[in-house]
């Protein structure tokens, strides 16, 4: 009824390429970019904030990244939790070498230099693809972490090998240390994850991304009608880690504010993200931030209902959640493969045709 | 967006049902599940048994009964950030997180929050500094004393003379096992052995090239800081190399029943660092009696007087003791998290004060002072007897060289001061 193309004409070019077609769709994005800013930021609490919510705006920039990689352009990768230390460590240097940059600055540099390490990691994906390639990303996790542990330069020598967020403002107000309040660390993670969404759309709608799809669906067909395989894959490395190298940099800063390379990046956060992509839908940037929604979330209401509301023992509870989280990852691949942004879009169909169906 | 909103309710919903805060609140963030559970469980289970034993049988501490709120963390950071927000508004009066990764994340949240937090044993070593960190306490012990604590023993048993031998350090490679190596560095400079070091990775399963690597170098001496299933593994694979097991040192994270256990008799002579005596003290009685058999034992019970068991209700003490302290300097019975750091700050643990709780000589004597957040420092070491399945503690407390431990602890606080920021100086 409401939800339909008809009657809302373009008459432009732009209108017609924009990323909403539907005019529902623009509202929604808008009221929802408005509560993210404008209502929530009045009502955090910290509790909210350091269970729920940053968690959230961080793993859904880490499994937008990803998504990239593997969603968009195929290329399938394990090397997640590495990628995020890099960009953890590489925060941590700069913060401490260069205390007087903004830490803005120095989460985009740190999304830099963790897209250098990845290109360097991507390389082996122009020779070999599938579960070879996997195997090559899972070597780049474990060699990443093993490096952080053992390079004493890359902790400044601390003595136990934690690495400590310092306290850093922005505009006078501080974002990472004890000091931070909620609705600072929400809003920090939140506008880089704008960013980020914004950045990626935009990307995945225009040449590059349409040139990862091309390799994603067919690579020997794309090399054939012209596109570079060198230049899309490691494309797609670079801007895949620069996201996740984000996500590693603020997860440690804002988030955490102390880390240790091997149990906070370990190989299960690299599972942990990739589950987010493949749950919430390959190559659909609305799935990674369902993905991520999904499994930040259920595991606390899990909790919440079991502990607090049940009175049950808290290792029955932590038992059954496991429990619980992989069935219903093993429901949701089989009921719909292409994951949560699937039913989105099924959802979609329907609201269309709603209320009148054939 | 919809879950979100579903969390949402349930969240305020639970927010909304918790009762008012008119007792005491200890939060127990425990580990019954993961690699690390069985060592998390004894501990929580002690802890939570000792403060029911005072809600029995003394109505609480100075009359205000204490609620404790346990929080599953499964020795995960994440989870244990989130254990600590869940559980700060309800006004909770001390932490004791049971995981050096944790307290390093809680260190500063706590420090701004003004909650004190006790890491009896464990956490940051320099936080005996109590000058630079005045919200957090690590008495009676840390690693750097149980560290020392080793050598010094080691050194006893060599007539004073270790130049010329090996020690090999088995750790998990983490925050908590790397924090005892600078110590020993120290010491091994000044007392001339050679320090080997071999870095277990988390969960610390897979072991076979790090004891291949102590078959073929035939170190004098190994000592170990394992936690979790790593410590079993550890002495299995030493008992399958046939290193003698005498001359295997854990630290008191790797000397409880459950690591010595599923090596059978092979684990005998295993010995280990301990900061508490385990014996049988009239006060596990009363816990049996009052706790037990009223059918409020946490956990399955079966944990009651085991190493851990013990330490937990150690910690118990010494915080319900703090509190105490706290409610008689300050006149009032429903104390605060500032009155608490207070109570924690003028504790003062004597041989008579044990034995009237009930456990007769269980700790050092020691008491805390604005300066010294440490305590003594002192640890026992303690040898498994397989056959009997008893941990028999052959030294009495042995001291730490703090000659080797004040200086680094000075080093090392002062840097943190000067990394956030705190001028040095008492509340």
């Amino acid at each position: 009824m409401f939800y339909r193309e008809a009657g809302d004409f373009k008459t432009s070019y732009e209108a017609d390429s924009q990323t909403f077609p539907i005019a529902f769709d623009r509202w929604r994005y808008w009221a929802i970019l408005a509560v993210a800013y404008l209502v929530i930021p009045f009502v955090i609490n910290d509790y909210w904030a350091s269970a729920l919510l940053v968690p959230f705006l961080i793993y859904a920039i880490a499994s937008i990244g990803l998504n990239i990689l593997v969603g968009y352009c195929g290329q399938v990768s394990l090397g997640t939790g590495g990628f995020m230390a890099v960009g953890a460590y590489a925060c941590y240097k700069l913060m401490t070498s260069f205390p007087d940059v903004s830490i803005v600055v120095h989460v985009l540099l740190a999304g830099g230099i963790t897209a250098m390490v990845g290109t360097a990691f991507g390389l082996p994906s122009l020779r070999i693809k599938g579960f070879y390639l996997a195997v090559a990303t899972l070597a780049a996790q474990f060699f990443l972490v093993w490096l952080f542990n053992k390079v004493a330069w890359f902790y400044n020598y601390s003595a136990s090998g934690q690495i400590n967020a310092p306290e850093r403002f922005v505009f006078g107000v501080p974002v990472t240390g004890a000091n931070t309040s909620a609705p600072a660390q929400y809003l920090v993670c939140l506008v880089f994850l704008t960013f980020c969404a914004l950045l990626a759309r935009n990307l995945t709608r225009g040449t590059v991304g349409r040139s990862w799809m091309a390799i994603r669906d067919m690579d020997i067909a794309a090399e054939i009608i012209g596109v570079n395989p060198l230049k899309a894959k490691l494309t797609a490395f670079a801007v895949s880690s620069f996201f996740i190298g984000i996500a590693g940099a603020l997860f440690f800063s804002v988030y955490l504010g102390a880390v240790e390379v091997g149990e906070a990046f370990g190989i299960q956060k690299s599972f942990l993200v990739l589950f987010m992509v493949i749950i919430g839908g390959l190559g659909s940037i609305f799935g990674s931030f369902a993905g991520a929604a999904f499994l930040v979330i259920l595991p606390v209401a899990l909790k919440v209902v079991g502990v607090d509301l049940l009175g049950w023992p808290t290792d029955l509870v932590a038992h059954l959640q496991l429990v619980i989280v992989g069935g219903l990852i093993m429901f949701f691949l089989i009921k719909e493969p292409h994951g949560l942004a699937q039913l989105w879009r099924l959802a979609k169909e329907k609201l269309r045709l709603w209320p009148f169906p054939y | 967006m919809k879950m979100k909103t579903l969390a949402a309710m349930a969240l305020a919903g639970a927010m909304a049902a918790g009762p008012a805060m008119a007792e005491l609140v200890i939060p127990d963030l425990s580990y019954r599940t993961g690699p690390y559970a069985a060592g998390g469980t004894p501990f929580s289970d002690g802890y939570q048994d000792y403060f029911n034993l005072l809600n029995a049988r003394d109505g609480g501490i100075g009359g205000e009964s204490v609620r404790i709120i346990e929080c599953e963390t499964g020795y995960n950071t994440e989870k244990g950030v989130e254990c600590y927000e869940a559980t700060k508004g309800e006004g909770a009066l001390i932490y004791q997180p049971l995981s050096t990764g944790i307290t390093y994340q809680l260190i500063p949240k706590a420090t701004a929050d003004g909650i004190p937090m006790h890491t009896m044993g464990y956490g940051r070593t320099s936080a005996a500094n109590g000058e630079v960190f005045n919200w957090v306490f690590n008495y009676p012990a840390n690693y750097w004393d149980a560290a020392s604590v080793a050598v010094n023993y080691l050194l006893d048993e060599n007539g004073g003379d270790l130049s010329g031998k090996t020690i090999a350090l088995v750790y998990h490679n983490s925050a908590y096992g790397k924090e005892p190596i600078r110590t020993l560095e120290e010491l091994s400079a000044k007392h001339g052995f050679t320090l080997t070091q071999l870095a277990v990775d988390h969960p610390g399963q897979e072991q076979k090239s790090q004891w291949l690597q102590i078959r073929r170098e035939r170190p004098d001496y190994v000592l170990m800081w394992g936690w979790g299933v790593m410590n079993q593994v550890a002495v299995q694979e030493a008992a399958n190399i046939g290193f003698p097991m005498e001359n295997f040192i854990g630290n008191w994270w790797a000397g409880a029943e459950h690591d010595v256990t599923p090596a059978g008799m092979a684990a005998n002579g295993y010995k280990s660092l301990n900061m508490n005596r385990v014996v049988d003290y009239p006060v596990l009685g009363e816990i049996k009696a009052l706790v037990h058999d009223a059918g409020n034992a946490a956990g399955d019970g079966s944990n009651l007087g085991s190493v851990l068991y013990v330490r937990g209700m150690y910690a118990a003490m010494l915080a319900a003791e703090a509190i105490a302290n706290a409610q008689e300097i300050h006149g009032v019975t429903a104390v605060t998290p500032a009155m608490v750091r207070d109570g924690m700050e003028a504790l003062d643990i004597t041989a008579a004060r044990m034995a009237e709780l009930g456990m007769d000589g269980i700790g050092p004597e020691f008491a805390v002072s604005c300066e010294n957040h440490g305590g003594s420092g002192q640890g026992l070491v303690q040898q498994w007897n397989a056959a009997d399945g008893i941990w028999v503690p052959l030294t009495d407390f042995i001291a730490p060289d703090d000659g080797v431990i004040d200086p680094l602890i000075a080093e090392d606080s002062a840097a943190f001061a000067a990394e956030s920021n705190i001028t040095p100086g008492c509340l």
